[in-house]
């Protein structure tokens, strides 16, 4: 008998698929890359569906302008290097009005920068399909989403009333107006991802790599002081410490973790033997009890 | 231990070495909340280690709050996803959950066992090997066991776990577990499974969850974990002839032409021969291309692009297969189809069905029977409600290719979507193609339909008059009819009414009745156009997509609908039958107006009204509308 696909090759098998059956089933779609190893994956994912052609879809970042420098250096590199057509997309009225984390609370920031920001996007280049890098494991309001995600003309997701989804066919048909978020990788866990970026080597984002960064401690969070911007309170001053980020946001809302994991190695050794799940250090979720589910229904991804 | 921490802390490499021979099973879990399903999958969860310190504290300050185990962890509350599920302690949709083991991934289909949420099921049970059905150890088995195995085996699954939940509740007491088992056993012959491995287990205490329990020193098989961890589930579809459904034509540029999709069963190697089920074109593979480089051979699961010898026509939805062993391609077959919708299933209305990357318009022509999900028993029925079962025959507008479901369930499976609404209405599995579909072919007639037109000195049509009762398409049309003949032309008149009395005396005014009603008076008016007859059909034919399936028997410009727009308010003074009175008394049901829905035509080709001017000029307006688009002036076909 011949050996049956390892749960890596077969996870990766149904995230092309799932590519590919969005490319050829509507007709603009994007992927959103938020520059996180999730994102990493799912750029790679689609290079390999389309290979020898490059994938026929852009990519999208809706910047918030809070983003750590990193990400945005990583971003257009990658950008560059794989020769993707790259959309960055900031809310110009959040900017006049200087929203931001720090002036304005994580909750109201998000909603404007972010889930705003992504709607103005989205119905400016009119896109009908946008893959996002979202997993079933990360919290326990994905874990009932589906691939082919259903958002009306608003953009809005009725978890009450999501379109059955069997073995592998997804229906992609919508009217005028309403898009699809469709989402590959929702069978990986984070070890998956992990192990993946492992064997594939797949480049991510320093800022995953232990390293001495200047860091402030904030209600037993480490917030990294990534630039001017962020106001020190009275007798605060940045420390130098090992730290690396288990995910990765706008830096202000984004707890990094003291370590010394410095290869991926390393890192996947450290998750393995710590016992914090990843979306701890994401301060959105912590707002209030069931607060994702909240985001969700109103489009955040 | 779920994971080797030693290697992890000493030789992570090794470890991750190890990892890369990893397995992957998917399974479902069957049962309601009160056989402790929601308990048995958080502990598993939580054995693999993969309840972090942060879920932890979550969980441990719900199960104070919200949970049913007096203070003490309640597992189930790891798995409650939405906040409103949360607050009724029930689950009400699919939810996956994951963890693994160093031999396996897992991924978990949780679904609810509530009647109402057969749909549930069965989409949890699509992409599901093995299916773990929880049972009471001091229920035994109940109906909702026998619901469960049931639709786990109309989904293909072969592979059983019955899990005997609450043996700590009956002091673990042998006699009953195998007294439950050979119930079970007796109750599944007919199901085709393959295994059904019975375990005495308690969620709850931890018994033969992850290590064998010493409460249980009569059983010798294995733990719940051990047993999924190392279930051999079908590596079949390896062995199947090779499918490859396009996906997707990779065309960069004018070099290279590559045909990308997942191989759905069997092998394939550069030189292999292989068909186009459609075209019935046959090429040799070229190259087997990756992005990791090409291949000496590919197996089922995997995503590839194949490049051909020869330059043949492919498109998506093209199924490419072993040119020795073709699947079956057919407009007609019989499949067993799953409800999902709260609008029931109507036979003959036009749904679209897809089916891999294949899409069509198709009919159920006949709903054979349902099936009772609680008994198996056979009944008769013209409808499918939500979460009811059949078997049925179904026509496509366009053959398609597939092998039946029970052969290769990577194939012959399909999801029925409602062509207006686009909600995902149903599923279904293919049993089998009919032989009609194959053997009855069309006789082509030397005089044809152009002929007998030109003969008459006109072009053949339908005209569709569509409106509310008392609109006066019956007036208009016989009007229109008059005029017609007086011009020489050949009519005829298939009026609502009229056609009740005979050919359609069998069926009433419910929603299903109405569809067939069309149907027949469609296909009726398809052979008068055949005939070269200019055909006048006056229905009321409330529904669009009754007049779309109509206007898709005859060619484009062969169908003709006129909109009879009197307002309702006008329709029911006039009231020349009596009929409003009667339905406003609540003496007739389902009356198209009253208290059933008439949805206007949005794209007529003629709409007249006959409030604002007489039937006479409405008739006038048609006759000249009719002139316009070349009706009565003779034409030259090509005979």
């Amino acid at each position: 008998m011949q050996p049956n696909l390892t749960h890596l090759r077969q996870l990766e098998a149904e995230s092309i698929h799932i590519i590919r059956e969005v490319a050829a089933s509507f007709e603009r779609p994007v992927m959103l890359y938020s520059i996180g190893k999730d994102s990493s994956v799912l750029l790679h994912l689609a290079r390999k569906a389309f290979y020898p052609a490059p994938p026929p879809f852009p990519l999208m970042h809706v910047d918030t302008t809070w983003k750590f420098r990193e990400m945005i250096e990583f971003r257009d590199k990658v950008a560059a290097e794989y020769g993707f057509d790259l959309i960055v997309h900031i809310n110009q009225d959040g900017v006049d009005q200087g929203i931001g984390p720090f002036s304005h609370g994580s909750s109201m920031h998000t909603d404007v920068m972010k889930t705003e920001s992504l709607k103005q996007a989205l119905n400016k280049y009119k896109f009908d399909a946008a893959f996002g890098g979202a997993r079933r494991d990360e919290e326990k309001a994905r874990a009932k989403e589906r691939v082919f995600s259903f958002r009306t003309e608003t953009h809005r997701w009725d978890p009450k009333n999501q379109r059955p989804e069997l073995w592998d066919i997804y229906n992609a048909r919508i009217n005028k107006g309403e898009s699809i978020r469709a989402f590959p990788i929702s069978n990986w866990t984070e070890l998956d991802i992990w192990q993946y970026i492992y064997l594939e080597q797949i480049p991510i984002v320093p800022l995953y790599y232990s390293a001495k960064r200047p860091v402030v401690e904030r209600d037993g969070t480490l917030i990294m002081v990534d630039d001017d911007r962020m106001p020190l309170n009275p007798g605060e001053k940045p420390e130098m410490k090992s730290v690396r980020f288990r995910t990765l946001g706008c830096y202000p809302l984004t707890g990094a973790v003291e370590s010394e994991a410095a290869t991926l190695p390393d890192i996947i050794q450290e998750m393995l033997l710590t016992r914090s799940s990843e979306r701890q250090g994401r301060m959105i979720d912590h707002d209030q009890a069931g607060s994702m589910e909240k985001k969700k229904q109103e489009g955040y991804f | 231990m779920a994971h080797q921490s030693d290697l992890i802390a000493d030789d992570i490499l090794g470890y991750l070495k190890s990892q890369e021979e990893k397995s992957l099973l998917r399974f479902i879990t069957c049962g309601s909340v009160d056989d402790g399903k929601s308990t048995l999958i958080g502990r598993l969860l939580w054995d693999s280690k993969l309840i972090f310190e942060d879920q932890l504290a979550a969980l441990e300050a719900d199960s104070r709050k919200v949970g049913t185990q007096g203070g003490e962890i309640d597992f189930a509350l790891l798995l409650d996803g939405l906040q409103a599920e949360r607050e009724q302690g029930i689950t009400i949709d699919v939810a996956y959950r994951f963890f693994s083991t160093d031999k396996r991934k897992f991924i978990v289909a949780d679904t609810p066992g509530h009647e109402q949420y057969t749909r549930n099921m069965a989409t949890g049970a699509s992409t599901a090997d093995v299916a773990v059905i929880l049972i009471d150890a001091r229920k035994g088995i109940l109906t909702q066991t026998r619901r469960h195995s049931f639709i786990t085996s109309l989904l293909g699954i072969k592979h059983v776990v019955l899990a005997v939940n609450k043996m700590d509740l009956i002091d673990y007491d042998q006699t009953k577990f195998d007294a439950i088992v050979a119930d079970y056993h007796t109750f599944a012959k007919d199901l085709g499974y393959r295994s059904i491995a019975a375990i005495p287990l308690s969620a709850l205490r931890g018994d033969n969850m992850i290590e064998a329990s010493a409460n249980t020193p009569w059983y010798d098989g294995p733990t719940l974990l051990s047993h999924l961890e190392t279930v051999q589930v079908e590596q079949d579809a390896i062995e199947k002839p090779f499918r490859l459904p396009v996906q997707w034509v990779n065309r960069p540029n004018l070099d290279f032409r590559g045909f990308s999709g997942t191989i759905s069963s069997g092998t394939v190697k550069p030189g292999d021969e292989i068909i186009v089920t459609a075209s019935g074109q046959t090429s040799k593979v070229k190259d087997i291309v990756t992005f990791d480089g090409n291949l000496e051979e590919a197996i089922a699961g995997q995503a590839v692009t194949l490049t051909l010898e020869d330059e043949i026509d492919i498109s998506r939805g093209d199924i490419l297969a072993a040119s020795d062993a073709k699947p079956d391609f057919a407009d007609q077959f019989e499949a067993r189809i799953i409800w999902m919708h709260e609008d029931q299933l109507l036979p003959g209305r036009p749904y679209l069905i897809k089916m891999g990357a294949q899409v069509t318009n198709a009919q159920i022509s006949e709903l054979k029977y349902k099936v009772n999900v609680n008994t198996l028993e056979h009944m008769a029925g013209k409808t499918l409600e939500l979460n009811e079962v059949g078997i049925a025959n179904i026509s496509s507008d366009k053959a398609l290719a597939f092998d039946p479901y029970d052969e290769n369930r990577h194939s012959g499976r399909f999801i029925i979507i409602d062509r207006f609404t686009n909600a995902t209405v149903g599923a279904g599995m293919v049993n089998h193609s009919l032989r009609r579909a194959t053997n009855i072919k069309w006789q082509e007639m030397d005089i044809n339909k152009g002929a007998r037109a030109y003969q008459k000195g006109q072009k053949s049509a339908i005209l569709w008059f569509t409106g509310l009762s008392g609109a006066g398409k019956s007036t208009v049309a016989n009007l229109v009819e008059k005029k017609l003949h007086a011009m020489g032309k050949h009519t005829y008149t298939l009026d609502g009414d009229n056609v009740r009395h005979g050919l359609n005396k069998d069926l009433g005014f419910s929603d299903a009745d109405r569809v067939e009603n069309i149907r027949r008076v469609g296909e009726t008016a398809k052979l008068f156009v055949d005939a070269g007859v200019i055909t006048l059909v006056s229905f009321i034919s409330p529904f669009k997509s009754e007049r779309q399936l109509a206007r898709s028997l005859v060619e484009k410009d062969e169908f003709i609908e006129v909109f009879i727009d009197t307002p309702l308010e006008v329709c029911e003074q006039r009231d020349v039958k009596g009929l409003y009175k009667k339905a406003r008394a609540g003496e007739i049901a389902n009356f198209t107006g009253i208290d059933s829905p008439y949805e206007r035509p949005e794209n007529a080709e003629i709409v007249v009204s006959t409030a604002d001017q007489s039937a006479e000029k409405a008739a006038e307006a048609i006759v000249a509308k009719l002139e316009e688009f070349g009706v009565l002036g003779a034409w030259y076909p090509d005979i």
